[in-house]
Parts: structure tokens; C-alpha cells; sequence
């Protein structure tokens, strides 16, 4: 393992000069303040894209449950194109090709519009979780609901979402961590994140393999404490007895 | 997973990582003699000196450059044939690859310069790379000195971001860089006006320039903000293949021969599109074949 050189990321970006401290002062950076930016990149598209895609995600899944033919029709519209285009063509489409169509949105950050690509591409595969769990539960629930005098958005709110959300918090779990490794595509659009980050500064140390695995560290850290978080909500907000599988 | 299970884990990641190390102990024309074949590391997409032109074929002057030294060294080691494999590479893996055996020459656009001599070997110079800025026929740029303020596009994973950022530390021009994730998409970024200017080499914008809808609209302009050597890359630590490699490119060099093959890639149509780069020899290219060296690209930039 001689020939590990791990001091690449106390080099400062311009000169490739060791800094002792490993963190740049006056304008300098090194390539450990670069990464720690790009790590705050990463975590930002993928929080931010996560309340987009929860946001879009619920309200298309309710709307496909719900006995209106025309509303089922937009939530399954909604959710058929954003999950049969490949993310990266989306982020494409977003970035190229509709600002080329409404020129307003030329102005628009790409860091706005990765946001919302990532965001409604994850929001069609919620959509299908929220939609298989509210489905799961028996139907006189609803039924319930609605001859105890609740009125259609009642029963969802008190009856049927409280236990369907409960119900889909693991593979809400995985897609949120999916949503922080599929940040990476931001790099496609000029996001300084950590994929463009390890990209380049293997290019410019070629410590490809020092960099590579930082970044691989970075992501399965952010992703594996979203897991956490979402472990932690799933335990305090069981219902004792409720849901069979809930109990370990 | 208890301490000993990822301490395990830790060894087998670290043992993939530590293999290529293992993998060169015989010399390359060893390997070509024996095995009867050869792989040559080429890009899809390095304008003129190497691309693909699908199907599996590679063309470009450093794959013909690297075509004809292999002829020469089957001939020396004399075989009756030598099958020639090609393989797409990257800028991200063309060192690794190199490093592992996976390929024995890599003939595309690699630049060469003094931490990469720690981890492979250079032929003598072919080409010498002049960095320049593409901009809008129309928009007025003409010096790096107008940027100022202005969105700079350039490709990720290439030497072009480190130096404009050296260029805004040093000169005080504070540039919006807009990276794009490969040459063509940095061009679009141009092309749309996303970017008022794409930084990179010289050699790729021509080439971009020509396969543009109108070339017209763009221009190659101000001055050059870097010069690179981009040479042939082989094994470190293996004299005998780099000699034969060199040996024959000097030979091409003296004889005048490089500079036709040059006009068949440069100046005249090339395939798959039939266009015409249309960008002559830099007089430091010139240079390069006149004193055949593999100095690198740091001793370019002390002139």
C-alpha cells in the first residue's frame, strides 16, 4: 500500500502546493475545502429534490386512488412520463431543450432546474408507492370513513393517508437514499457536486483512486444517515399492534 | 458485520485496488510477440487525433501514427501478422488501463505532463496543443481580458478548468464557469448561448467548429492560454517498447512523412462527415517533430 498519497487533498487547487493546515485561508481552497463544497452541493440537490418529489409524489398518488376518473387520469399522466424518460434525458430536456422553448426560463438557475428534474422524476416512483399503500388497505376503510359523515379529502387526511404513509416508509426510505446517489447527475449541468468534483480533481491530481474513494465515502455516508433518520421516524410513529409486519 | 468481517472487507477492497501493480512484469513487445495482438487504447471523440467512426473503427492522426510504429514493430520482432484490438477509452481510465495491461499504447489526446510521467511513459511529441477560446463570430470577443463577468464554458475532467482558474487568480478576470459534462455538450452551452465563450484546446474547437450547423457563427479567437504536448502513451518502465515506438515516429519525422499524414487529418475532409478541421500545424508542433523530444508540459510553460 506504498503507493497511497493522501495528502492530494490538503494540495491547494491552484498550484498543487501541500498546505499544512489542509484547509486553504485567503481565497486559496484545497481540494479537501472543494469536496466538502461538493459535498454540500450533493446534500443540497438531494434534500431539496426530496421535498419536490414528496410534495408532487403524495398528491399524484392520492389523486390516483381517488374515484375520479379525470384525476386518476392526471396522476397516472404525471407518473407514466416522469418515470419512462431516463433521468439524465430529463435533466437534458431540462436544462437544453425547454429553455430553448420558453425563454423565461433561460434566467432560471441550473441549479433550480436539477432540482425540479430530480425532484419530479422522483415524485412519479412516490406516486406509486403513496398509491400502493393507500390501495393496501382493506377498502371498507374508506367506506368507514365516508358513512361516518367525513367528507372525500376527510377520509384521506384522518382515515386512509395516516396508515398508508405509515405502511410505505421503507421503500420511501429507499428512495430517499436513491435520491442522494442520483444527485450525481447534476454534475451534467454545471452543479459543482461530488461526482463533477471527483471527475475533475482526478483529472488535475491524477489521484484517481484517493478521490474515488473519498467521494464513494461521501455518498454512502449522506445516504446511509438518510437511512437513519427515516429508520428513527419509521420506529416512533408505529401504531402498536396496528400493522402485522411493523413488529420486530 | 463485527470488526473482523470489515476489517476482511477492507483487505479484499484494498487487494482489487492494489492488483494492477501486479500485472506488468513482462516487457510489451514480449507480450506482442507471444500473444500475436496487441490493444490500442483510442477516444470516441478527440477531433482529429482520434474518434471513432462506428462500428468498431477508430481513425485519427495518433491512431495512424500508432498503426504505423506497430507495423514497424512487427516487422522488427518478425511476425507474419499482428492483430491490432482497439479500445475505447477515457479520460478517467486511460491511466489505470494502461497501468493494468489492458491496453498497451493508448493513441488519443493525452496530454503529458510531469505527474503523469510518474505513473506511465511518453512517446516522442506528435502534437503540440495550443489552448485558445471559442466564441460567437458576432459577440466581439477577441482577449480572455473581455471575459470578465462573462459565462466561460469548459469540460469537466479536463486540464482547461485548473487553468482558467489559475488565469482568474493570477490576472484578477472573474469568470462564471459553466461546465459541460463532455466536449459537444460545452459547445451546445456556446451554441445556445448558455456560455458567451468555451475555453479549450485549439484542436477540438476547430473541430466542433466544423461539425456545427454554421460554422460561420463561431471563431477561434485570442490569444493562446496554454501549450501542451499531447502525446503517445505507453507503460512506464519498459525502454525497449518506447524505443521501437519512438524509432519510428522519429523516423516519420525525419523523413517529412508526419507532416502529410497531419494534412490528411487536419486540413483536408476526414470521415465520418467528410468536414474539414481546417487547422494547420502550430509552429510549436512543427517545432516538436524538428527536435523529436518527450518533454513535459511544464517545460512548455516556462518558455
Amino acid at each position: 500500500m506504498g503507493n497511497w498519497d493522501w495528502q492530494v487533498f490538503c494540495k491547494d487547487t491552484i498550484e498543487g502546493e501541500v498546505i499544512p493546515s489542509c484547509f486553504g485561508s485567503g481565497g486559496d481552497i484545497t481540494y479537501l475545502d472543494w469536496m466538502l463544497s461538493a459535498w454540500g452541493w450533493t446534500v443540497s440537490v438531494a434534500l431539496l429534490s426530496l421535498v419536490v418529489a414528496l410534495v408532487f409524489g403524495s398528491l399524484m398518488g392520492i389523486l390516483r386512488t381517488t374515484p375520479n376518473r379525470g384525476l386518476v387520469f392526471l396522476g397516472n399522466a404525471w407518473t407514466e412520463l416522469f418515470r419512462n424518460i431516463p433521468l439524465l434525458v430529463q435533466i437534458v430536456l431540462w436544462y437544453h431543450v425547454i429553455p430553448a422553448l420558453i425563454p423565461a426560463l433561460r434566467s432560471v438557475p441550473s441549479f433550480l432546474l436539477v432540482v425540479a428534474a430530480l425532484g419530479l422524476f422522483t415524485s412519479a416512483r412516490i406516486s406509486e408507492q403513496v398509491r400502493a399503500g393507500i390501495q393496501s388497505l382493506p377498502r371498507g376503510q374508506r367506506m368507514a370513513g365516508l358513512a361516518m359523515g367525513f367528507t372525500l379529502p376527510q377520509t384521506y387526511r384522518y382515515v386512509l393517508l395516516p396508515m398508508a404513509f405509515r405502511i410505505i416508509i421503507p421503500p420511501l426510505t429507499s428512495e430517499s437514499m436513491n435520491i442522494v446517489k442520483n444527485s450525481s447527475v447534476a454534475f451534467a449541468v454545471s452543479i459543482a457536486e461530488l461526482t463533477l468534483f471527483a471527475m475533475q480533481a482526478q483529472e488535475e491530481t491524477s489521484r484517481g483512486i484517493e478521490i474515488y474513494l473519498a467521494v464513494t465515502g461521501l455518498y454512502f455516508i449522506t445516504a446511509f444517515a438518510i437511512n437513519r433518520v427515516l429508520h428513527f421516524i419509521e420506529g416512533r410513529v408505529r401504531v402498536p399492534g396496528l400493522i402485522a409486519a411493523g413488529g420486530k | 458485520m463485527n470488526a473482523k468481517t470489515m476489517l476482511r472487507a477492507g483487505l479484499i477492497v484494498a487487494g482489487i485496488a492494489a492488483a494492477p501493480a501486479f500485472a506488468q512484469d513482462t516487457g510489451t513487445l514480449k507480450k506482442i510477440k507471444d500473444s500475436g495482438s496487441v490493444t490500442m487504447g483510442v477516444r470516441e471523440s478527440s477531433g482529429g487525433l482520434s474518434f471513432t467512426l462506428g462500428d468498431g473503427k477508430f481513425a485519427g492522426f495518433h491512431v495512424e501514427l500508432c498503426e504505423r510504429a506497430l507495423a514497424d514493430i512487427r516487422k522488427q520482432l518478425g511476425m507474419s501478422q499482428l492483430n491490432i484490438k482497439y479500445q475505447p477509452v477515457t479520460s478517467q481510465n486511460r491511466i489505470p488501463l494502461m497501468q493494468n495491461g489492458t491496453i498497451d499504447i493508448e493513441c488519443g489526446s493525452t496530454t503529458n505532463n510531469a505527474a503523469r510521467q510518474k505513473d506511465v511513459a511518453f512517446a516522442v511529441t506528435t502534437f503540440v496543443e495550443e489552448v485558445r477560446i471559442a466564441a460567437k463570430a458576432n459577440s466581439g470577443i477577441s482577449s480572455i481580458a473581455q471575459l470578465n463577468g462573462k459565462n466561460v464554458a469548459t469540460t469537466t475532467g479536463t486540464t482547461s478548468v485548473q487553468l482558467l482558474r489559475k488565469h482568474e487568480r493570477a490576472t484578477g478576470v472573474d469568470f462564471k464557469e459553466v461546465f459541460g459534462k463532455d466536449h459537444a455538450d460545452s459547445f451546445l452551452l456556446l451554441e445556445s448561448g448558455r456560455a458567451d465563450a468555451f475555453v479549450m484546446d485549439s484542436q477540438i474547437l476547430a473541430g466542433l467548429i466544423a461539425k456545427s450547423k454554421s460554422p460561420a457563427d463561431f471563431k477561434v479567437v485570442g490569444e493562446v492560454l496554454n501549450v501542451e504536448p499531447i502525446n503517445i502513451m505507453m507503460r512506464k518502465d519498459d525502454p525497449a517498447f518506447k524505443k521501437a515506438v519512438d524509432d519510428s515516429l522519429i523516423k516519420l519525422m525525419k523523413s517529412g512523412e508526419i507532416a502529410k499524414i497531419y494534412d490528411k487529418w487536419f486540413m483536408q475532409p476526414i470521415p465520418p462527415a467528410n468536414v474539414r478541421i481546417g487547422l494547420p500545424a502550430s509552429e510549436a508542433t512543427k517545432a516538436a517533430w524538428a527536435n523529436p523530444n518527450d518533454k513535459p508540459a511544464e517545460d512548455y510553460a516556462k518558455k
